[in-house]
Order: C-alpha cells, then sequence, then structure tokens
C-alpha cells in the first residue's frame, strides 16, 4: 500500500513536472519586455487597479499558451501617481533605460495623452485603452481600444437618446449638468447639442469644476428645475456625491444618466436604481459570447475578490484593458514581428476580434466604430438595455 | 433666466452652513497649531482623513455607533499629535520647515491609508444617514446637523478655554512670548504637547464628520486643504471662533454662488474673499 502511495506520488510529481515544461517550453529566448504606466497611486488609482489586475491575468494566460513569437513575455508597470508629467518621464525610461519591445497606455486621457507624445518622438507604437477625447489623439502610431468612435460626443448621446425616445416614457425636458473634467465635458455639450436637435427643452445646464466637495446647491437647483431626464456628466466618485447630495432632499430624477460613474459603488447606492450609464462590456450575453469573454470574466471575478477590489465584476475598464493586450497578441502573431511600423500598419488594415466584438482602426485619428452601449442599475446590478441586440436577455430600459 | 426659487434658496444656504461648519472644524486644530504653536500643519488634513477611515472601520467591521467612535479614536489621535510635536520641537522645526516636513507626513498617511483601505471608495452606513428632518419645504440631513453642532460646540468650548482659563491664558501667554511666560512658571514643553494632542484629537473629530456625511477616498485629503487654509487665514491665525465664522461665510457664498451663478465659479469665492479680507486688513495676521 505505502508503495503504491509512493508511486501514485512519483507519477504525480513527473506529471506536474510534465506540465510545468510544457509551459517552459511553449516560451524560450529572451522575454519580449510590454512597458506601461498605470495610475497605481493618487486619485486615478482606484480604476488604474482594475487594469493592473487584468494586465497581470493577461500576461500570465499569454504565457501559459505560447507568450509572444515563442518567447517569454515580460509586463514592466511604473507608477505615474497619476499625474501626466510622471507619465510622460516614465514612458521615456521605458523606451530609453528599459528598452522595452512595445508600449501599452497607462490610464485616463491626461496621461495618455503624455505617452502619445513620447511614443510619437520615438517611433514607438502606443496601444491604449481609455481615452476620452478622440479629436486629440493625432499620432498615426495610436490605438485606441476603447470603442468611441470618432465623434463620440454626437453618436454616443444619439444612442442614449433613441434608448429613451424608444422607453414607454420619452422625456420632454432634459437637464445638463456636468464636471468640467475634459473627457466629460465635450461630451456633456455635444449631448446638449444632440438633444436640442431632437426637440428636447433644456430646463438646466450647469457645469461645476472637477474636485468640486459640495453638490448641495447643485442637487437642490436640479430638484428646482425638475427635468423628465437628467444628464451627469460626471467621472468617478462626482456621480455618488450628487445622487448623495440628490437623496439627502429627498429627491429622485424621473430619469437619470452618468457618464462615467465609478461602477461599484453606484451600483450599490440604493438612490442609484434604475440609473443609466455608458459601457462596452457587461457581464451579460450577448457580451459573454465575444471571443475570451466568458473565460475572462470568471478569472476576473475570482482575481478581484482575492484582490480585495470592491468591485468584482468586469465593465468597460477590465474590458477596455483586456481588449488592449488582444489587439498586441492579434498585432504580433499575425505579422509575427515586433516592429512598431508593421505592427501599426497590420493594425490599420485588419479588424480584430475582442471582447467588446470587432474592432477597426481605418477611421479617424484611428478610431473604428462607436460601439458604446447603455446599462442600467437593475435589481442591484448593471445590465445592458439598448440597444436592443446588445441588450440582456429580457432586458429592457426601466423608468420611474 | 428664472429666479431660483426660495426652497432653493434656503437650501443653498443651509448646504452652505453645513459644510462651512466643517470648514471650521478641520480649521480649527490647524489654526491653534498655526497661531499657537507656530507649527503650519499640513498632516492635520491627513490626520483628520485617517481618522475618517478609522471611524469607517470601526462602525462598518466592529459594528460600533459612529459617535462611540470617537471614544477610541480620539485618544489615541492626541497621543499621536503630542508625538508630532515632541518630533518638530525636538528638531526646532521653524514655520516654513513645519509646512514641508508635515507635507511629507500627509504623504505618508495618504500611503498608509492606501496600503490599509486601497484607493477604491469608501462609503459609511449608519443609521444616522439615513434620517433628515424636513421643515416646510427644507431639508435636514441628521449627519450635517451633527456637524453643525460638533462644530459650534469644539469651537466655543476652545475659545472660552483659550478665554477664561488659566490653561488658555498659560497658552495665549506661551505663544506671545515663551521665555517671559517661563518665567512666570508656564511650562511650554508640556503645554505645548498637550496643544498640539489636542488639535490631533479635533482632527478625530472632523474625520468623524467626513465619514459621516462623504464618500471617502485617499486623495480626497488635497481637496479640503485650499478652502480651509483660506477660512484660517480669514478667521485669524490662534482664533478658535474665526475659523467657524469665516468657514460658515465662505460655505454660504459658495452654496449661493452654485445655486444662483454657475457652480464652476464656486471655487474662486474662497480666494477672492482671502484676497479682499488680506487688503482691508493689511499688516496684521
Amino acid at each position: 500500500m505505502r508503495l503504491n502511495r509512493s508511486f501514485a506520488a512519483v507519477l504525480c510529481a513527473v506529471g506536474l513536472m510534465l506540465v510545468g515544461g510544457n509551459i517552459n517550453a511553449a516560451t524560450s529566448g529572451p522575454p519580449v519586455r510590454i512597458g506601461s504606466t498605470l495610475a497605481l497611486t493618487g486619485p486615478l488609482a482606484a480604476t488604474a487597479l482594475v487594469h493592473k489586475l487584468v494586465g497581470e491575468i493577461y500576461v500570465e494566460q499569454l504565457n501559459q499558451r505560447n507568450g509572444l513569437l515563442g518567447r517569454p513575455v515580460e509586463w514592466i508597470v511604473k507608477d505615474d501617481q497619476s499625474k501626466p508629467d510622471v507619465a510622460r518621464t516614465l514612458y521615456e525610461q521605458l523606451i530609453t533605460v528599459d528598452k522595452v519591445d512595445l508600449l501599452l497606455g497607462p490610464y485616463a486621457t491626461g496621461n495618455i495623452l503624455s505617452a502619445m507624445g513620447v511614443a510619437q518622438r520615438y517611433n514607438k507604437m502606443l496601444i491604449h485603452h481609455t481615452f476620452g477625447i478622440p479629436s486629440l489623439a493625432k499620432y498615426d502610431m495610436q490605438f485606441p481600444t476603447w470603442s468611441l468612435g470618432p465623434d463620440p460626443a454626437t453618436t454616443f448621446p444619439n444612442t442614449l437618446f433613441n434608448a429613451l425616445a424608444a422607453s414607454p416614457k420619452p422625456p420632454k425636458t432634459i437637464a445638463i449638468v456636468t464636471s468640467k473634467f475634459p473627457s466629460v465635458q465635450f461630451m456633456s455639450v455635444g449631448a446638449r447639442e444632440v438633444a436640442k436637435k431632437r426637440g428636447l427643452t433644456e430646463v438646466l445646464f450647469l457645469e461645476w469644476e472637477f474636485g468640486n466637495r459640495e453638490f448641495g446647491p447643485i442637487a437642490s437647483r436640479i430638484k428646482d428645475a425638475n427635468p423628465d431626464f437628467l444628464w451627469v456628466g460626471a467621472i468617478g466618485l462626482e456621480g455618488n456625491q450628487l445622487l448623495e447630495a440628490m437623496k439627502k432632499i429627498d429627491y429622485l430624477p424621473v430619469e437619470q444618466f452618468y457618464m462615467y460613474p465609478a461602477p461599484g459603488p453606484m451600483v450599490k447606492a440604493p438612490e442609484a436604481k434604475n440609473a443609466l450609464a455608458a459601457t462596452i462590456f457587461e457581464e451579460n450575453v450577448p457580451f459573454l459570447n465575444n471571443p475570451g469573454a466568458a473565460e475572462f470574466v470568471k478569472v476576473f471575478n475570482e482575481r478581484a475578490a482575492k484582490a480585495g477590489l470592491p468591485d468584482t465584476s468586469v465593465e468597460t475598464q477590465a474590458a477596455a484593458s483586456y481588449t488592449a493586450w488582444q489587439i498586441l497578441e492579434a498585432a504580433v502573431t499575425a505579422t509575427k514581428s515586433l516592429d512598431d511600423k508593421v505592427l501599426a500598419e497590420w493594425l490599420k488594415t485588419h479588424k480584430v476580434d475582442t471582447i467588446q466584438g470587432k474592432l477597426r482602426f481605418d477611421g479617424p485619428s484611428n478610431y473604428g466604430d462607436d460601439l458604446m452601449r447603455v446599462k442600467q442599475v437593475q435589481n442591484g446590478r448593471w445590465v445592458t438595455v439598448w440597444p436592443a441586440e446588445a441588450a440582456a436577455p429580457g432586458a429592457k430600459l426601466l423608468v420611474q | 433666466m428664472t429666479l431660483p426659487s426660495l426652497a432653493l434658496l434656503t437650501q443653498a444656504v443651509l448646504s452652505g452652513i453645513f459644510v462651512g461648519a466643517l470648514y471650521g472644524l478641520l480649521g480649527l486644530g490647524l489654526s491653534l497649531s498655526w497661531g499657537l504653536l507656530r507649527q503650519i500643519n499640513l498632516s492635520h488634513f491627513a490626520l483628520a482623513f485617517l481618522g475618517a477611515y478609522l471611524t469607517y472601520q470601526l462602525v462598518m467591521v466592529g459594528g460600533m455607533d459612529p459617535l462611540l467612535t470617537l471614544l477610541v479614536v480620539a485618544p489615541c489621535f492626541f497621543a499621536a499629535g503630542a508625538a508630532i510635536h515632541w518630533l518638530l520641537a525636538g528638531f526646532a522645526v521653524t514655520p516654513l520647515n513645519s509646512l514641508l516636513v508635515t507635507f511629507g507626513m500627509t504623504v505618508i498617511v495618504e500611503s498608509i491609508i492606501q496600503w490599509c483601505w486601497t484607493a477604491d471608495f469608501r462609503r459609511m452606513t449608519s443609521r444616522y444617514a439615513e434620517i433628515t428632518y424636513r421643515i416646510g419645504k427644507v431639508y435636514l440631513p441628521l449627519p450635517e446637523l451633527l456637524q453643525l453642532a460638533l462644530a459650534v460646540t469644539l469651537c466655543l468650548a476652545v475659545w472660552a478655554t483659550l478665554r477664561y482659563t488659566d490653561l488658555g491664558k498659560a497658552l495665549r501667554a506661551a505663544a506671545e512670548d515663551g521665555e517671559i511666560a517661563a518665567a512666570f512658571g508656564v511650562n511650554e514643553r508640556v503645554l505645548a504637547a498637550l496643544l498640539s494632542g489636542a488639535c490631533a484629537a479635533l482632527a478625530a473629530v472632523a474625520g468623524l464628520c467626513l465619514a459621516l456625511s462623504y464618500t471617502l477616498t485617499p486623495s480626497q485629503i488635497y481637496a479640503w486643504i485650499g478652502v480651509v487654509f483660506a477660512a484660517v487665514m480669514i478667521g485669524g491665525l490662534g482664533s478658535a471662533l474665526g475659523p467657524l465664522v469665516a468657514g460658515i461665510v465662505i460655505g454660504v457664498a459658495e452654496a449661493l454662488t452654485m445655486a444662483i451663478t454657475a457652480p464652476s465659479w464656486a471655487p474662486l469665492v474662497s480666494f477672492s474673499l482671502l484676497i479682499a479680507v488680506l487688503l482691508v486688513r493689511r499688516g496684521r495676521a
């Protein structure tokens, strides 16, 4: 019996060695070094941690497959402290000191813009995941993986207003309140124009400085205006702050939309019931049918819980991040090259299957289609409700 | 342009009073350490946020009542404040250098908060948050009422202590001229440590108010510095009531600006007021 157990143990050990051997045998040679910065500290850190986790998961998966060109992949990620000037310095360092083979973008528009300038100076391709103002992306070897389309300030408000028009109670009046955070403000200004063209009556338009602490008076003005539909150009915590302020004066808008809310905190707030937001990916069919989506969601959920993230679900941020890695891998695999120009040329002429759907980069500023959808808080979770072909099974836009 | 309703204006004034009270409460400790100890203690803001996170932890994990957390947090902070003073006094840090040293401490505390609670948003839920009183068309949330009550009570208590007690007189004397005060038997070192501890304990109270009314994230520490500095400068260094009055004036002015004109103009209010006050009372601290 003891002999059998020993034999089994030896077999197991040999098996494990073989499996391990396969992983190691699959990749050989010097590692392909991919350089990034992320806002691991500072005001953008909460979201940037999602991108870090996604990158770690992807590199692990990549190395378990075949790496890139049969070589292991090493991801060098540095902390840009949420500061564009630090990001600029670190990208310079990644190229000149660390001598990375390829670059991936940092998190958030300002930092990406900094990194883009450095990439352009050194003729490096830059794939980035969260750039919010397409018209500012002038460099021809930058590739956005958050599928906003080249003119999101027009296309997305139309998507949203189409959803509202198809709802049981289409709004007639609108209040637009917005942060002056650049990638949010231009969307709100665009929504204002689109609303006007579509015949909605604007009863309130307000702007506040990013970093505003006190939302009480803004909430009171919204209550005073009492619109049928409230567009909130909020980013991160601002959406929750406004919701809390409205709750304190016992006001709940008939219908409300938040541009880029912190997804976890908003979905947990009872006052956010039926709130709408933009998304490129949610954990529901049909997104889960996209290549690699279901497996990624499973792994991310587990790893995010282990990492202690308050929100463990995959949504826009995680999906855009994963897409960036998918695009990088697709280009390298197809061209069998690490040459930035070769990769960029390939991306401009090919569509790539990602967890968001098919992405193309042949439009203005290398943007393709606007794949932004409308999601809604329903029963304590986000579900995609519009357009119909992207809606979760059986999900419809609900109104108060 | 439509005129704002009376309900909107009243609610805005109340919002301003509530947030102004918090400016005053945060400014109280800063004003005392700046005016009486000659230490520009930027870490006061970091301590307030650390207090907020500790309150969050004790309430959400420990199940304590938010107000009772002060029994734990405030004494710990008192000790920490005294230790900070001991450190600064030990190295004979000048007022300007104290600004730099305490800025460094702020960054360290921010990193500790981020390490313990991550950079994600944290919102404390408590039974207080669910209670809002209504008078006519005006709403009075309990957390904000508590904030106002704590700010007014503590500012009055500190003012009365400084004005009417021997301890207060000794503190003021030591701030005026340490050597002469020592000649009259005032133990400046002990008093300074006590005052520094008290300022840190006041930061713990401000932290409780932050946790009750606001969603927390480590980087929010810096969002309060400018406006609270303005309240302290307008209210007068070393003054107990000044920062509260100035804070409420700034809060109401900001809120009315938001209610009547563009909210994006609100940040201009505190510094415009500061410049106006400094111009009016030239040559005085």
